[in-house]
């Protein structure tokens, strides 16, 4: 499974509570549409921290890092390289 | 119907049928053992009366009427009501001082009048079917009769998951409508009037400067030591709730330092460390040096008597919290108690909330809303919470910063936590989505409130609308009544005294929370009363372990499963099996760490069991 696979099926399993894929799109903002609460968040760093075997810093916990889909693909690529 | 309150009142039943009427009763014997029971009526038996509660004032209203010619045949607070009656018709309510759900006829007018007190401490219920009136103070009696439909009101269930209680006058049940605090019902002729005889309000906008700190804060622990007096008049003996914080700290050092009353006191604390406040308790039992008794609640506790919870809550609920309040009232009653006095009602009349300071904080935010330094105070709330929502940096920021298009609404406070219990909506199922949509919405709140509102100051409009919502809908319900009554056991509430509550109306709001320093002028006024660690602690509010209470290693309790299973789900068309399996997986693995999840499990949950229970007619032994 990909790392967009994975983390698709952690916000609809966890957040949206379905299996249906078209409630959730890669570019749909969690906080815009509502889909994480504040406490979701860490719950989301949870998971990835878990899932991906990488530690996110304070100052990594922002929307732009973290707000998407595409964006939490992105910043786990980029901490892979580091 | 009587015989369904009997947890209300096991010590004795009394009994009027007259004409069109009945007049039922059960009694929990407190004033005047012997000569109290009820009906009660005036000199020549035209006005009779049954009421639930106390008339705090009883004596200094006796001897008014006792002057003026009325002649009294027991010792009883009841009695005064149908003398008072005589003399002021309906506005007699307005002389009581106390906590009452009052059934009064009047024969030679063949007029039935009902009243409930102002604070809405005791519960009223009615409906209307087949032609009668049917009322009584809890909705299983009114469910003994036949013509009396069992259906869950669907526009009740949105309003519970949006403000955490039914809106006045709804139940949660179809046709079933709650006497609203401060309303009275008059039946004459065929015909009922409903009509409101009091209402907190509020002085519009402007700074009082005229009085210092010092000097209100004088007034109101005078105030409050007549409050705390009044609740301590009884002919059995009277305990205290001691959770620790300040509230009930208030009350116990005001018995303490201005009664005779010897102090028994009671405290419930937690297994887990996260709820737990034994260490607060233990300072102000020593302290006081009280006769005390503690219990501590697992979250195996929780979870077992959570059926009986819901049995009597009557309520769908979104916290564990009333029922290790339940767990402390069977103590209560088992070390020979019924009566105690609580610090219910503080935070609303004085600003305790976290919600208010949230307001504070997010207009604060909002007068600059670019500013970088200013959302930093938000790092001052909730130190005490393991997952705060101002945790997780722009994301808590986010949670803050929610309903701006909001900030002059009267409800701009409650966006926040009412955004967060709508989140809830994802488990209805298509059905109930349907029911609700477009028909519950934060603006359903505005009917109710008061139309010179918008000129009241921020805090004093939050205040009016955590009044109206969580705390005579949910903690008086859900949380103090009924868990004491589970019991046989009844809560006096000095704080919800009119008196106190029209005092604390007045006070400017920069002295009920200064800066983010909440009920600050309580505090002030409990100087040297009360432990200074007591006095100078964070707020701590009262919270029990909520979803983890219904697992086991990794595993739902069996009746649990059962009830949250699909087959049950389906049956009853509230909630969306598929998504509802979701919640209980991540429950499981405990993953469920926020507010919203554990809200909606909860409120399933217990949706679920009153579903079961007074829909369907099961017993709350049936949950094991």
């Amino acid at each position: 499974m990909s790392s967009e696979d994975k983390i698709r099926k952690f916000i609809l399993e966890n957040y949206l509570f379905t299996d249906d894929q078209s409630e959730l799109n890669n570019d749909d903002s969690f906080l815009d549409q509502g889909i994480l609460d504040s406490t979701g968040i860490l719950e989301i760093i949870f998971f990835i921290e878990d899932e991906f075997g990488i530690k996110i810093k304070d100052d990594e916990m922002v929307p732009e890092n973290l707000d998407s889909v595409n964006r939490i693909v992105a910043f786990i690529e980029r901490k892979q390289q580091e | 119907m009587i015989q369904a309150l009997r947890h209300r009142g096991p010590d004795g039943y009394g009994f009027l049928l007259e004409g069109p009427v009945g007049l039922a009763h059960a009694r929990l014997s407190i004033i005047d053992l012997e000569g109290g029971g009820q009906p009660i009526h005036n000199e020549d038996g035209s006005i009779q009366v049954v009421f639930n509660g106390e008339i705090f004032n009883f004596l200094e209203l006796r001897e008014e009427l006792e002057a003026r010619g009325h002649r009294f045949y027991t010792r009883s607070d009841t009695e005064v009501i149908v003398h008072l009656y005589e003399d002021y018709g309906d506005d007699f309510v307005h002389h009581l001082v106390g906590q009452f759900a009052i059934a009064l006829w009047d024969a030679p007018r063949q007029r039935l009048l009902l009243v409930r007190d102002r604070a809405g401490i005791r519960p009223l219920f009615y409906t209307l079917a087949g032609g009668r009136l049917y009322f009584a103070s809890e909705v299983k009696s009114l469910f003994t009769q036949p013509a009396v439909p069992r259906e869950l009101d669907s526009l009740a269930l949105g309003e519970v998951f949006t403000f955490w209680a039914p809106l006045e006058p709804h139940s949660l049940f179809r046709d079933i409508q709650s006497l609203p605090p401060g309303h009275r019902i008059s039946v004459e002729k065929g015909k009922l009037k409903v009509d409101r005889y009091w209402d907190w309000a509020f002085p519009p906008e402007g700074i009082d400067n005229h009085r210092s700190v010092e000097d209100w804060a004088e007034e109101l622990r005078e105030l409050m030591i007549d409050a705390v007096r009044l609740r301590l008049r009884s002919d059995v003996p009277v305990g205290a709730y001691l959770s620790g914080g300040l509230d009930s700290s208030v009350i116990t050092s005001l018995i303490h330092n201005f009664t005779n009353t010897p102090l028994r006191t009671f405290s419930i604390g937690f297994e887990d460390e996260e709820f737990d406040e034994s260490r607060f308790q233990k300072t102000l039992v020593e302290y006081l040096d009280t006769d005390h008794t503690h219990v501590t609640c697992s979250r195996e506790d929780i979870g077992r008597i959570f059926p009986r919870v819901i049995w009597h809550a009557e309520s769908t609920i979104l916290r564990t919290a009333p029922a290790p309040l339940m767990l402390l009232s069977q103590h209560v009653r088992g070390s020979g108690y019924k009566v105690v006095l609580t610090g219910e009602g503080a935070d609303e009349v004085f600003g305790g909330y976290d919600i208010f300071k949230e307001a504070k904080i997010r207009r604060f935010c909002h007068r600059f809303p670019d500013s970088v330094l200013r959302p930093l105070i938000l790092n001052r709330l909730y130190p005490y919470l393991k997952y705060s929502p101002a945790s997780g940096g722009a994301f808590g920021k986010q949670f803050f910063s929610q309903g701006m298009d909001y900030i002059n609404q009267p409800f701009f406070a409650h966006i926040p936590r009412w955004s967060t219990t709508q989140r809830s909506w994802k488990f209805f199922s298509k059905e109930l989505k349907e029911a609700v949509s477009g028909r519950v919405g934060f603006e359903s709140i505005l009917p109710l409130l008061p139309r010179d509102i918008d000129s009241w100051q921020p805090l004093n409009r939050d205040q009016y609308v955590e009044n109206h919502t969580l705390l005579s809908g949910y903690l008086l319900n859900s949380q103090g009544d009924r868990m004491a009554m589970a019991n046989s056991i009844e809560g006096r509430f000095p704080f919800l005294d009119h008196r106190v509550m029209e005092f604390a109306a007045g006070i400017p709001p920069r002295y009920k929370i200064k800066v983010l320093n909440e009920k600050y002028l309580l505090k002030q006024s409990m100087a040297g009363l009360i432990p200074e660690s007591i006095r100078r602690r964070n707020k701590q509010p009262y919270r029990a372990p909520d979803s983890q209470s219904f697992f086991r290693d990794g595993k739902a309790l069996d009746w649990v499963m059962e009830l949250l299973g699909e087959t049950e789900l389906r049956r009853t068309g509230y909630f969306n099996p598929a998504a509802v399996q979701k919640l209980l997986k991540k429950c499981a693995a405990g993953r469920v760490i926020g507010f919203s999840d554990n809200m909606a499990f909860v409120g399933i949950l217990s949706t679920m069991l009153l579903d079961k229970m007074f829909v369907q007619g099961y017993s709350s032994e049936a949950f094991t």
